[in-house]
């Protein structure tokens, strides 16, 4: 283990950032670091600190070799500060101040805005790392070991990204911020993390699934608008954080429907067609579609809650003030103000769902929900394929926008994944239908033996189509340190 | 907004608060029902609230005392568990006349000043209890609090952000506070009210800006334990029985008039005038207090301060082209000294003492009423001891002198009691009659030598109790020719003038409040920079900013 009281962050933290000759940000680190390796330590089950994991490490912005993939204890993962490369002349694209130049500094009148924006999406990065730290422990392969710790680091990484930009810009409430950031924890009664999706348990590997496909997607688009802003370091950190959330969705996407292709396939060989046959299929050592389903449905709707309220005036200070864009804002054709702009934002009237519109600035967060709503819609599609092509006669589906909401104007009411009105208490009879009871949970729980023989899955996931860095499936992805 | 505001209301009627009754402690919780603000075109998110909200509280500050007396701490919390309260709902602000405004601001005033007199006046010590967010208006709920607890979870903060964020100052005494009562640095004060996320942990505590943090997972309990610990060294008696506070008996004329049972509002609109005549004792004083505890709400005392109450207020927010208000009193001046008498005699009964701090705070709304204040001594009337007071809240009072013809009333006077002398300062903690006498101290004392006395206009003229008075000839001409000349004045200057000279004397944290809310807040409320179609306050939840004229006046 390196020194760590020591350490050269010129080498131990790979930067762009010309960190070695920045004292102030370079002293804020280090008295920040000691606090994120405890973090981290106390975090992460000793034996998988000390196994070597088969990591890739960002090394640089090039878009061609910013990844290594070598062996590495985790403690000695270099989380490295990294932006993408500054473009000259850039504008700031979107609000009141559109078409001027993106600012190096942080604009006085902005700063809180400014900083309330990173302590939230920094808030969320180590929060799932805190949700996912026993999931090692009962992992179905070393393969899927290895992807979860790799989430893992670059969640921590991503907080390093945010903690840069708070010290390097934001001053003492900046590394007051930074500490806080350590300070509160995922689930925790003392000082929980800040939004609710990062306060829930991620009890088992199809939850870890759901939410690198779900949740992260969320975090995906953030970033994504994030990317846009007229902040220009803050824009280039989120570009090139984007990078690796690609990663953690892929290992969403293919995590369920591996484990959807063990279902069908476990069915096929055991000539059950009817996929509602749930304890059969269950006892064939896999979930049942239906279950699959409704943690579909628990996730999807956690994230769509992330999206704050549909009309928010934050959102729409965010904007105008060009410190946060639209999706894909320089692809939008429209004036990028929204100051006469309409926009169709659901809402619930008379006890029925209406679409209304509204100013376009304050349904910001609105639009990019309905983004976030398309896209991931994609891989739903994928997983149906997968089980069309198996035969079963089954299809998954994204539950109704306004279906278990706790946040924006559907928390008031209970509507059914396909769109009704229902009262509370009919809602609550016909939930276990749809969510995940405590059943379910058991049953998946008792599927979560740890897999960790080198080629070996677990019963209820089938192997990867193609491994990590082009190694095959039976690769030792992660060399246990069993002490 | 031509909605007829109703001040009163009862715990069956509450939509954004509840109140659960444990012995010594009351824990209040606010949970604003979003769907029920008192106007269209607003909802009361995140524990916003408009006037209708603080009318509820008001009741509850009030039925705390008359029907709770056992209660002695009241812990106001959120029933929220996202945010302790977002302040006044700047969608209604953005969308309220300025009469609206300013009426709305003196009335949240005046219910914060109540429940932080309650521990002085009543014992009631009330706890702030906050998690979540805290800010603007819902920081000066908690500052109007005697003791202000904030849960260290890293995320609930206490902020007032009206410059950076709306362009405007804090409306209910919040900048005050924060300098006068809680004494917090000026530095650190202008950094506090100029940041929008507002301060949180125990940095809140090392400013002063609460009085004490304590970790998340032990907040609740430590509350708890504080509300019990404030109960238990209180000297107030346990185990007091309440009153209830029966609905006011009140009707409403088709000219504007109201009825209740000892109070009268008469409207002659074309002389921009209302008429406030309170009748004197239909009946003997109650013998003891135990037989005025029985009678209740129905006690003649408590019953025309609730109605004088509630006239007033309905005057101010409802009747705003009213420029004055006329105060008459007709009865037995002997019998109201009587029913006086008793509360005076027993001021260390509860109810005594309640009743006498609630005409305290009677008297005080009417100094703070931004009308012209006129009172009439006519034969027949009983301004005695607490009704006296009347005379010297009002800007002029003018006394019937000798007989008038055809008029066999009994001769005017005005008595004097122990009330005169103490129990019911202004807000500049003055008694009226030293305010009135700031220059001639002795004077007060004459007057208190006469203790008891039935004076007459010419005494009373001596003593200088009243402004003029008047015989047979010259009353009508006199009075109708003052309030034709008054009523054709500028009602801005009128206000400004009247406040100008009904508060003279020393500063007191109160006068402070009110004062820098009609000088400040008033004038930001008319500016462009707040309320223009570009100001701050407009454009509000839009997304856009305002824009501001950048001269400094």
């Amino acid at each position: 283990m390196t020194d760590l009281l020591n350490v050269s962050y010129d080498t131990q933290i790979p930067n762009n950032v010309g960190l070695s000759s920045d004292k102030k940000v370079l002293k804020a680190l280090e008295r920040w670091h000691p606090g994120y390796i405890n973090w981290w330590n106390d975090l992460i089950p000793k034996n998988f600190q000390d196994s070597l994991i088969y990591l890739r490490t960002a090394v640089s912005v090039d878009p061609k070799g910013w990844t290594k993939f070598d062996y590495v204890k985790m403690p000695e993962y270099r989380w490295g500060v990294l932006l993408a490369p500054q473009v000259e002349d850039r504008r700031i694209p979107c609000g009141e101040n559109a078409g001027e130049l993106a600012w190096q500094e942080v604009p006085g009148e902005y700063r809180s805005l400014l900083r309330r924006l990173i302590v939230i999406q920094g808030d969320t990065e180590p929060g799932s790392v805190e949700q996912q730290r026993f999931l090692g422990l009962t992992s179905p392969s070393l393969y899927d070991m290895r992807n979860l710790f790799q989430v893992n680091v670059e969640e921590g990484r991503h907080l390093w990204a945010m903690v840069y930009l708070l010290f390097k810009y934001f001053g003492r409430d900046g590394r007051e911020e930074a500490d806080d950031l350590l300070r509160r924890s995922s689930g925790s009664e003392e000082a929980p993390r800040m939004l609710g999706a990062f306060n829930e348990e991620t009890p088992d590997w199809l939850s870890f699934f759901m939410f690198t496909y779900f949740t992260d997607r969320d975090g995906k688009m953030q970033l994504e608008a994030l990317a846009q802003s007229g902040f220009d370091p803050l824009s280039r950190t989120c570009r090139f954080m984007l990078t690796e959330e690609a990663h953690h969705m892929f290992v969403g996407e293919t995590g369920v429907g591996r484990t959807i292709q063990a279902t069908v396939d476990a069915m096929n060989k055991a000539g059950i067609t009817d996929p509602y046959d749930i304890d059969k299929i269950r006892s064939l050592g896999v979930i049942d579609l239906p279950t699959i389903q409704k943690k579909l449905n628990l996730h999807y709707t956690l994230s769509l809650d992330l999206f704050g309220n549909e009309v928010s005036t934050n959102a729409a200070n965010a904007f105008n003030s060009g410190i946060k864009g639209r999706y894909m804002e320089m692809r939008i054709k429209d004036d990028h103000k929204l100051n006469n702009d309409k926009y169709p934002v659901r809402t619930v009237k008379d006890g029925a769902i209406v679409s209304e519109e509204v100013p376009a600035l304050t349904a910001i967060n609105m639009r990019l929900r309905d983004d976030y709503v398309r896209d991931a819609a994609g891989g739903v599609g994928r997983w149906n394929k997968l089980i069309a092509k198996s035969g079963v006669d089954f299809q998954l589906k994204i539950p109704h926008e306004g279906f278990h909401r706790q946040i924006g104007v559907f928390s008031s009411v209970a509507v059914d994944p396909d769109g009704n009105i229902l009262s509370s208490e009919d809602w609550l009879e016909k939930s276990k239908d749809w969510l995940p009871t405590k059943a379910d949970g058991d049953f998946i729980q008792s599927l979560m033996k740890p897999c960790f023989e080198v080629g070996k899955y677990a019963s209820w996931i089938a192997p990867p189509k193609v491994g990590i860095d082009n190694k095959p499936g039976d690769f030792e992805y992660v060399k246990l340190h069993m002490a | 907004m031509s909605t007829v505001i109703n001040f009163q209301t009862d715990p069956s009627k509450y939509r954004h608060w509840r109140v659960e009754y444990d012995g010594q402690v009351a824990n209040l919780f606010m949970d604003v029902d979003e769907n029920a603000g008192l106007f269209d075109g607003y909802q009361l998110k995140l524990n916003s609230y408009d006037l209708g909200v603080d009318i509820e509280l008001s009741d509850i500050v009030q039925r705390m005392r008359f029907e709770h007396p056992e209660v002695k701490v009241v812990v106001m919390q959120s029933g929220n568990d996202k945010v302790f309260c977002a302040g006044a709902n700047i969608r209604m602000l953005g969308g309220a006349t300025h009469t609206h405004k300013v009426n709305f601001c003196k009335f949240t005033n005046e219910t914060r000043n109540t429940y932080e007199a309650a521990e002085a006046d009543s014992s009631q010590k009330y706890i702030c209890a906050v998690r979540g967010a805290c800010a603007g208006g819902g920081y000066e709920l908690a500052l109007a609090c005697n003791y202000i607890m904030l849960t260290n979870d890293s995320n609930s903060s206490v902020a007032l952000p009206e410059v950076p964020l709306l362009a405007v100052l804090p409306g209910t005494g919040g900048l005050t506070r924060v300098t006068d009562k809680r004494k917090v640095r000026r530095d650190r004060a202008d950094i506090f009210c100029s940041i929008e996320e507002g301060v949180k942990g125990q940095r809140a505590k090392d400013w002063r800006l609460v009085d004490e943090v304590v970790a998340n997972s032990k907040f609740d309990e430590a509350v708890q334990e504080r509300a019990r610990e404030f109960a238990d060294a209180s000297s107030k008696a346990s185990g007091l029985t309440g009153i209830e506070l029966t609905p006011l008996n009140r009707t409403f004329g088709k000219d504007g008039s109201v009825s209740y049972t000892a109070v009268e509002v008469e409207i002659d609109r074309a002389s921009s005038r209302a008429t406030i005549t309170i009748s004197g004792p239909d009946g003997d004083a109650p013998a003891d207090m135990e037989a005025m505890q029985v009678m209740g709400a129905d006690a003649y005392m408590l019953r025309v301060a609730r109605e004088l109450d509630d006239a007033i207020m309905h005057l101010r927010l409802n009747e705003t082209e009213l420029a004055l208000l006329v105060f008459r009193t007709q009865g037995d001046a002997a019998l109201v000294q009587a029913h006086e008498a008793l509360l005076l005699d027993n001021q260390d009964h509860w109810l005594a003492n309640e009743v006498l701090k609630f005409w305290k705070r009677v008297l005080k709304r009417v100094d703070m009423t931004s009308r012209t204040l006129i009172a009439l001594v006519e034969h027949g009337s009983c301004f005695s001891g607490v009704f006296a007071e009347l005379l010297w809240a009002a800007d002029r009072s003018y006394m019937m002198e000798d007989e008038f013809e055809g008029d066999n009333r009994p001769m005017a006077a005005v008595t004097l009691s122990a009330s005169n002398f103490g129990p019911m300062p202004m807000g500049n903690d003055l008694t009226r009659l030293e305010t009135r006498f700031l220059g001639e101290p002795d004077a007060v004392a004459k007057a208190k030598a006469c203790i008891g006395e039935a004076l007459e206009a010419e005494a009373a003229d001596e003593l200088g109790l009243v402004t003029m008075i008047l015989d047979d000839i010259d009353w009508e001409d006199e009075i109708r020719v003052f309030f034709e000349e008054r009523a054709s004045f500028s009602p801005d200057a009128l206000t400004g003038m009247e406040a100008n000279l009904r508060f003279a004397g020393p500063e007191t944290m109160e006068t402070r409040i009110f004062g820098r809310l009609t000088a400040w807040q008033n004038w930001i409320f008319q500016r462009p920079n707040a309320v223009g179609e570009k100001g701050a306050l407009q454009r509000y939840g839009s997304g856009v900013r305002g824009e501001y004229n950048m001269e400094r006046v």
